[in-house]
């Protein structure tokens, strides 16, 4: 009888942060393709079906992008407050409110409007998200409530305004009763690369909102790595005690991370409204801000980690498109391997901080 | 007076059942020192077995066990990846989250759209349920409520009153120590997180085959969240999550209880006020920050390895 047993390393292994990702996505893999062959499709075909066809031509390529560039985003700012252990969950509303807060002003501004629109709506966005996510900040520095169970309250709170916006005041008149807005104005709506004579993007849906993301990567590399503040956060959550040894003011790293995670996501949220939606609807419930959890996971809560770990997510969103139009499969699979990557990666985390020993098992002695 | 009272309290009892099921399982995990965060998932799996259960002809004796055993399954997920394999509890329960919601999302397809074809009626019990006020309420619930009430007096019992429970209360507190003495503290915990998965389904099953006798994506409309504040509300005492969960479900009763005496309000912010009160009692709760020291178990959400 072979006994199996974790022995703590004596240092993290650094080759195991990196391998444990991998194994992660390719234990996602193996369950996934086993499940396609349970729900009796060829598993190499769904997998082609999934993975490979919606990536396959320059639209795919504009739409994986489209849908990492948001998640990217949203999990930069997350990895700030994850990093020190502050855990906003929450991102989801905070992104509702980003975009709620841009379509007030292009729905405001619809008639007159110019080139200004789109840059201030980029501004309100981001003080929207900031600001849904400050209730959390100062709800947890000031009364020490926990952020986890307030942030994600306040995202069905975010859910509940955005759908009595659009089924009351918001309303686009001439929409038959659809909860929807009017669709914005030109100004009001990130343009097209192909709208700039791209001939690459001839028909594709990638607007300008990705360089959002683009400028905001190198920015939270520098925050993360390079700053100070970003050296406090990060001692604060490996060494809570140093950390307060040391004098770094905890209030001030609570509101941080909530604030820059909150900006994100409103950011992300513009980028949708003002983006592939062009307006405000009820069925806007794309789930990146929970998503972008797993994504900075993945992504180590590096910079460059989370740009990957982005792609590798928004992959799995279009294979659920295209297995439900393809295969007839719902699309909730996609978050079904979302779960299980998420669960696989923590497990082989296990591999960072412990190695496994294998021992014959000696019977008879005590344990 | 009485006469719009009664109904309020009726259905404010009502909608307190299915919180005080999560709540209790969940506080019997975080007695042991483990912080499952993964309740709606659990619930939701948990929901969708037991509906599946009694589409497919089971009935209600199959729903119970159906959706006990989906959430305890869902509950060793999350047992193995922290307890055996130290991963970070917060995370594990939140992938917990997602998965749940995934896989009942996923599986469900089919279901949506259907009634129950059996569900769990109102009981009155003869006499006891014409008491005026609290009659309506506690004497006229359906089976799964008055097992909810045996199931809370069962658990305070349990965890006061046996070996087992100061047991599963010592380790909570140190592990290191209960350790030392001989307790098993990986195994306690795994029984104490099943026991919180079996609970979640129960309260699962209350949604899709008494409260709402259906099954949609996300059924559960963050009530697994709400019994995670409750816990941290009841300063992790069982009575004390009753008493919660039925100012919870008092709250939402009022707001459904204006709409029908047609008050205008904003479905939209009748449907949020659930969701604004947690955080409010959370605030009132948490702001003397001694009182949370002094109950919360103090390993709760810290890894143990149990090296044997």
């Amino acid at each position: 009888m072979i006994r199996l047993r974790l022995v703590p390393r004596v240092q993290p292994s650094r080759a195991m942060l990196f391998l444990a990702p991998v194994l992660a996505v390719a234990l996602t893999l193996v369950v996934g393709l086993a499940v396609f062959a349970w729900l009796g499709q060829n598993p190499f075909k769904a997998f082609r079906v999934f993975f490979v066809d919606p990536v396959s031509d320059m639209s795919g390529m504009s739409e994986l992008l489209l849908k990492a560039s948001p998640l990217c985003l949203i999990a930069l700012g997350l990895a700030v407050g994850f990093r020190a252990s502050i855990w906003n969950i929450g991102a989801e509303g905070q992104m509702y409110m980003g975009g709620i807060f841009a379509t007030g002003l292009a729905i405001y501004f619809h008639e007159a409007s110019g080139a200004w629109l789109l840059p201030a709506m980029v501004v309100a966005g981001a003080l929207g998200g900031a600001l849904w996510a400050s209730i959390t900040a100062l709800l947890r520095a000031q009364f020490h409530a926990n952020e986890i169970l307030v942030s994600l309250m306040l995202t069905y709170v975010a859910d509940l305004t955005v759908k009595y916006l659009v089924y009351g005041p918001w309303q686009d008149p001439q929409a038959n009763n659809f909860p929807i807005t009017v669709p914005f104005s030109d100004n009001a709506l990130f343009p097209l690369f192909a709208a700039w004579g791209w001939d690459w993007f001839e028909g594709t849906r990638i607007n300008a909102s990705v360089f959002l993301t683009v400028a905001a990567v190198p920015l939270a590399w520098l925050f993360m790595e390079r700053s100070f503040l970003g050296f406090q956060l990060q001692v604060t959550g490996l060494a809570p005690g140093a950390a307060r040894y040391a004098g770094f003011p905890e209030k001030r790293m609570v509101w941080m991370a909530l604030l820059i995670s909150g900006a994100a996501a409103g950011l992300a949220g513009v980028s949708e409204v003002a983006g592939p939606i062009g307006q405000l609807n009820d069925r806007w419930a794309p789930l990146y801000g929970f998503t972008a959890i797993i994504v900075a996971a993945l992504g180590r809560m590096h910079a460059f980690g989370i740009v990957l770990a982005s792609l590798l997510m928004a992959l799995l969103y279009l294979g659920g498109e295209a297995v439900q139009i393809t295969l007839q499969l719902p699309k909730a699979i996609s978050q079904v391997f979302q779960g299980l990557l998420l669960m696989f990666l923590l497990g082989c985390d296990v591999l960072v901080n412990y190695r496994i020993e294998a021992r014959p098992r000696v019977e008879g002695l005590a344990p | 007076m009485i006469d719009s009272i009664t109904p309020l309290l009726a259905s404010a009892v009502a909608l307190a059942m299915p919180l005080i099921l999560a709540a209790l399982g969940e506080l019997v995990v975080e007695r042991s020192g483990v912080l499952n965060l993964g309740l709606e998932g659990m619930m939701l799996v948990g929901a969708l077995a037991s509906f599946a259960a009694v589409a497919h002809g089971g009935g209600l004796a199959a729903a119970v066990p159906a959706a006990m055993a989906a959430g305890v399954l869902a509950a060793m997920c999350f047992g193995f990846i922290t307890l055996t394999l130290q991963a970070n509890q917060v995370a594990a329960g939140l992938s917990l989250t997602i998965l749940g919601a995934g896989v009942s999302a996923f599986l469900g397809r089919q279901y949506v759209g259907f009634r129950a074809p059996a569900s769990f009626d109102e009981l009155p019990i003869p006499v006891l349920s014409k008491i005026p006020l609290l009659g309506p309420a506690f004497f006229s619930m359906s089976l799964l409520g008055y097992a909810t009430l045996v199931l809370l007096g069962a658990t305070t019992w349990f965890l006061y009153r046996t070996r087992a429970g100061l047991a599963l209360r010592s380790i909570g507190e140190s592990p290191v120590v209960a350790r030392s003495l001989g307790l098993r503290v990986n195994r306690v915990r795994y029984a104490a997180v099943a026991f919180g998965g079996a609970m979640a389904g129960l309260a699962g099953c209350y949604y899709a085959v008494a409260q709402f006798k259906m099954w949609q994506e996300g059924l559960t409309s963050g009530n697994g969240w709400i019994a995670l504040a409750l816990v941290v509300f009841a300063t992790w005492r069982p009575l004390r999550v009753a008493i919660g969960a039925l100012l919870f479900g008092g709250v939402s009763a009022f707001g459904l209880y204006l709409q029908a005496i047609g008050v205008q309000v904003s479905t939209f912010a009748l449907a949020s006020l659930p969701y604004l009160a947690t955080v409010l009692v959370l605030v009132i709760i948490s702001a003397d920050q001694q009182m949370i020291r002094r109950h919360a178990p103090t390993s709760l959400g810290k890894p143990f390895h149990d090296d044997s």
